[in-house]
């Protein structure tokens, strides 16, 4: 006769205490981004989509067109065309372009270039209205148009 | 002040189109931002300085949509019910006293008025229900008629013990019957009956499941049944729904208010007003988002379960309790 | 009050309909689809269509070199990333008879429990929305967020992290990390606590849960159910246990069991499972020894001919990738046992006669990732 009632009342309690923690935590601040007006600045090791590195002394990619990047890509998303300029020992690199579409931001081609000439982007709300732009990214153009060294 | 009655009437009709209509489109903006801060979120904050112009973009995009009626429905009862489930909760506000001056309509059975009108908006989910031709929708129609059904009898009986304690239908004289302190409201009434707040408690809980509230949210049960009754509504037919519920929940709240809480007096005796009233009423309906958003809902079986096995005896019980003491003690 | 419809011995022929939860339906998590046969509301039978995002992981595996198959680890159940990553890398280190640095295990084994605290606070929350309690999902993903945070400091992604490699990681955990993490130990007891009275006590909660959705051991065993659903049944199976691997056998943990097997059962298991973590991740960084982290890998791989099989318990149960090597720099065959397909195949039978409300709180309790399940 007794459990009955004791399960109602503990139940009842039990229903108390958590309205008391949902208003506890009314009155706690708001720990959400308020995104488009606050953004995150990526940590260092954010994995965006890869980027060439500039090299600080010439400006230019280091880059040696190898193709190491595109054959160990899982995605095939690499294009890499290079070309051996008069005076110069290596080859440097004319074309560059990389499929963000297909690409799983692995790291792979990051990890393996034997020159070290790629980098992560930090940027992480890329949005577009044409899948073109996404679809052939230009790295050697965005290299040269990017002003921070 | 004789106000001559065809004004009158005009007026309160406008004033109690414009309290819901105000109540439901801003409830909702309560709602959600409650909601947000419940769960540490900030909630609407873009249109508008907080978001407070929120509920107008919300209108203005339901009501922008096509309302579609799927092919197969009972098209007449597919639009009738949500005009049939807004009129009976806007009815309730015709009799309800906002403070001894602000009734729009003192007739002496408001109480009996106010409980039959609140029945009905059972059928309008339950033709809304039937009608839609989904499977989801039938299977919460089903549950809110039974739900309804059980919890209709332990507030009436609650209301019932109320009823004998002011022994009058009138709610403005009920409410005038709980003048001086706040002891001296029903739910503090412990001569009449010691389990007063119990009743209160009981009636609170009758009230959410009556309005379909979390966490007797049968009718929409989004986990499980999609968006239960109001899966195939679109547009505005889902919008006036969204305000009846808000409408039905105002109504409720304000009748515990009437009940319980002693309306527009003060609970210290000071400045007995309209805006008691309406603090009171706010306090109450905050406690049902607050409630909503803290638990998770019931089982459907466990909730008949709760009726039938708890809030009935109980309610019965008191009712018990009340009369007899109302017979030794007389009054 | 009846809770489960006997449906063995019908009289007569029954008035069923067929109700199709899914593809898109907001119980599934997913693109599921379950066929139910109902009597009102109880059901008769149901029926399981998967296969809605499949992509053939094991074939991709097949057709590109093994380094190459990393990033796919991640993605078959992403809620386990670490754990699957985990096992696959350590199937080829077995093969290729690769010696993996102490501290690289050391760090593995702790970035996996991390991994398994976001993931079962993933499913605590997930599971209150299936129960209809928005708010607990918030609340979940508030201290989620602090785990995410510290792992993309540390990996560099959030969610498909791929930070182990064969023979290691791709890079050492920094301080901030160890620190960060250590603070986020002493931060979340507590937080367990709180959910402990917000919601394990809470009577609609335990209302909706205690002593429904049965799962037996037998029936565990009979579809190869594993992880909170056997140990829900009583079943102390861990593979971290039963097949120890990396450090665990130098660490100190229990494995949670509760005996009822019902829903309950298994919503205990899994928060018993975080504490465990938690204890699991203090010992791994008062241990955690200095050294490399990364063995010598050969550049290019050619694990020798043969058979390999590693099992990991993820999340969700026994995780296991076989492979079949011939010498390649491709394997020849890459097979993926995941244990939410077995885990899923309990519902057809556990759910019958059950209420509609009642088995979507099973299906929630088996804590679903569909690409696990197609793969
Ligand atoms: S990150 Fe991975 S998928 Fe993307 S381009 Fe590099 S190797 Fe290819
Ligand atoms: S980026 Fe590196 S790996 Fe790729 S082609 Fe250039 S030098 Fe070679």
């Amino acid at each position: 006769m007794k459990a009955p009632f004791n399960e109602v009342i503990s139940g009842f309690v039990s229903l108390l205490t958590g309205m008391g923690i949902t208003l506890g935590q009314l009155f706690r601040p708001i720990v959400t981004v308020q995104y488009p007006h606050q953004t995150l600045t990526m940590p260092k090791r954010f994995r965006g989509h890869i980027l060439l590195k500039k090299e600080p002394t010439t400006g230019k990619s280091t880059c040696v067109a190898c193709d190491l990047c595109v054959k160990a890509c899982p995605s095939d998303c690499i294009l890499v065309e290079g070309e051996k300029k008069p005076g110069e020992k290596r080859k440097s690199v004319t074309l560059f372009e990389l499929d963000y579409t297909k690409c799983s931001l692995c790291g792979a081609c990051v990890e393996v270039c034997p020159v070290d000439a790629l980098e992560y982007s930090r940027a992480y709300n890329l949005a577009s209205t044409s899948k073109q732009e996404y679809k052939v990214m230009d790295l050697v153009k965005r290299l040269e148009d990017s002003k921070h060294p | 002040m004789i106000i001559p009655e065809p004004f009158r009437l005009l007026t309160s009709l406008l004033a109690v189109a414009g309290f819901i209509g105000a109540n439901a489109a801003y409830l909702v903006w309560v709602e959600r931002k409650a909601a947000a801060w419940f769960q540490r979120r900030a909630g609407p904050t873009e249109v508008g300085w907080g978001g407070l112009l929120q509920p107008l973009a919300d209108a203005i995009k339901l009501m922008s949509k096509q309302i579609i009626v799927p092919p197969g429905t009972d098209r007449l009862l597919f639009c009738l019910a949500p005009v049939l489930i807004m009129v009976p909760a806007a009815m309730c506000f015709a009799v309800l006293p906002f403070s001894a001056a602000l009734v729009p309509r003192d007739i002496n059975v408001s109480l009996l008025m106010v409980f039959a009108f609140g029945s009905l908006n059972v059928i309008a989910v339950m033709l809304a229900g039937w009608s839609s031709r989904n499977k989801y929708a039938i299977i919460s129609a089903a549950r809110v008629v039974s739900q309804n059904v059980a919890y209709e009898i332990p507030m009436l009986l609650v209301v019932i013990t109320v009823l004998m304690v002011s022994r009058t239908m009138n709610l403005t004289e009920i409410v005038a019957k709980q003048a001086g302190g706040f002891w001296h409201w029903n739910v503090f009434n412990l001569a009449a009956n010691p389990l007063m707040p119990v009743t209160f408690v009981i009636f609170f809980i009758c009230m959410l499941a009556e309005t379909n509230r979390a966490p007797f949210d049968m009718a929409e049960a989004e986990s499980e049944l999609v968006a239960g009754v109001f899966t195939e509504y679109a547009g505005m037919g889902f919008g006036v729904f969204f305000m009846a519920e808000y409408a039905n929940i105002v109504a409720g709240c304000a009748m515990a208010t009437i009940l319980f809480l002693g309306g527009w007096h003060s609970p210290i005796g000071l400045w007995p007003g309209v805006w008691w009233f309406l603090l009171k009423m706010y306090f109450l309906i905050f406690t049902v988002i607050w409630v909503r958003w803290t638990f998770p809902r019931t089982q459907f079986y466990g909730l008949l379960n709760l009726s039938w096995k708890i809030l009935i005896p109980l309610s019965l019980f008191t009712l018990v309790l009340t009369s007899g003491l109302l017979k030794i003690f007389g009054r | 009050m009846l809770k489960v419809l006997d449906t063995s011995h019908s009289t007569g022929p029954q008035e069923t309909f067929v109700l199709n939860l899914g593809p898109q339906h907001p119980a599934t998590h997913g693109v599921l689809r379950v066929k139910l046969t109902m009597d009102g509301e109880f059901i008769t039978n149901a029926e399981i269509v998967c296969g809605y995002i499949h992509r053939e992981h094991e074939k991709m595996g097949e057709n590109r070199k093994w380094d190459q198959f990393l990033p796919n680890t991640s993605r078959i159940d992403y809620l386990s990333a670490m754990m699957y990553t985990h096992a696959y890398v350590a199937v080829v280190e077995k093969a290729a008879g690769i010696q993996v640095p102490r501290r690289a295990e050391y760090v593995r084994v702790l970035t996996s429990e991390m991994n398994r605290i976001t993931s079962h606070l993933l499913w605590w929350g997930a599971f209150l929305i299936d129960l209809g309690g928005l708010t607990p999902m918030l609340y979940a993903f508030d201290d989620r967020e602090m785990v995410l945070d510290l792992l993309e400091a540390l990996t560099g992604a959030r969610l498909t992290f791929c930070y182990y490699r064969f023979g290691g990681l791709c890079d050492d955990v920094t301080d901030d990390f160890l620190t960060g993490t250590r603070k986020f130990v002493k931060h979340f007891r507590p937080r367990l606590k709180i959910f402990r009275r917000l919601v394990t006590d809470n009577i609609i909660v335990r209302k909706r849960l205690e002593d429904l959705g049965h799962v037996p051991a037998e029936m565990c065993r009979k579809y190869g159910a594993t992880g909170p659903m056997i140990r829900g049944a009583g079943v102390a199976y861990d593979v971290r246990r039963a097949e120890p691997y990396s450090v665990y056998p130098e660490l100190e943990f229990d494995i949670p069991t509760q005996p009822a097997g019902d829903n309950m059962a298994r919503y205990l298991v899994r928060m018993a499972e975080m504490e465990q973590s938690l204890r699991i991740i203090e010992q791994t960084l008062d241990k955690m020894p200095d050294g490399p982290f990364m063995a010598k890998v050969p550049r290019i791989l050619r694990p020798p001919a043969g058979d390999y099989v590693f099992a990991v318990e993820s999340a969700r149960g026994r995780f296991e990738v076989r492979v079949v090597s011939s010498g390649k720099e491709i394997p020849h065959r890459v097979r993926l046992r995941s244990p939410c397909f077995c885990n899923l195949s309990v519902f057809e039978e556990a759910c019958r006669g059950m209420l509609l409300a009642d088995a979507l709180a099973l299906m929630g309790s088996i804590d679903l990732v569909i690409p696990d399940i197609d793969r």
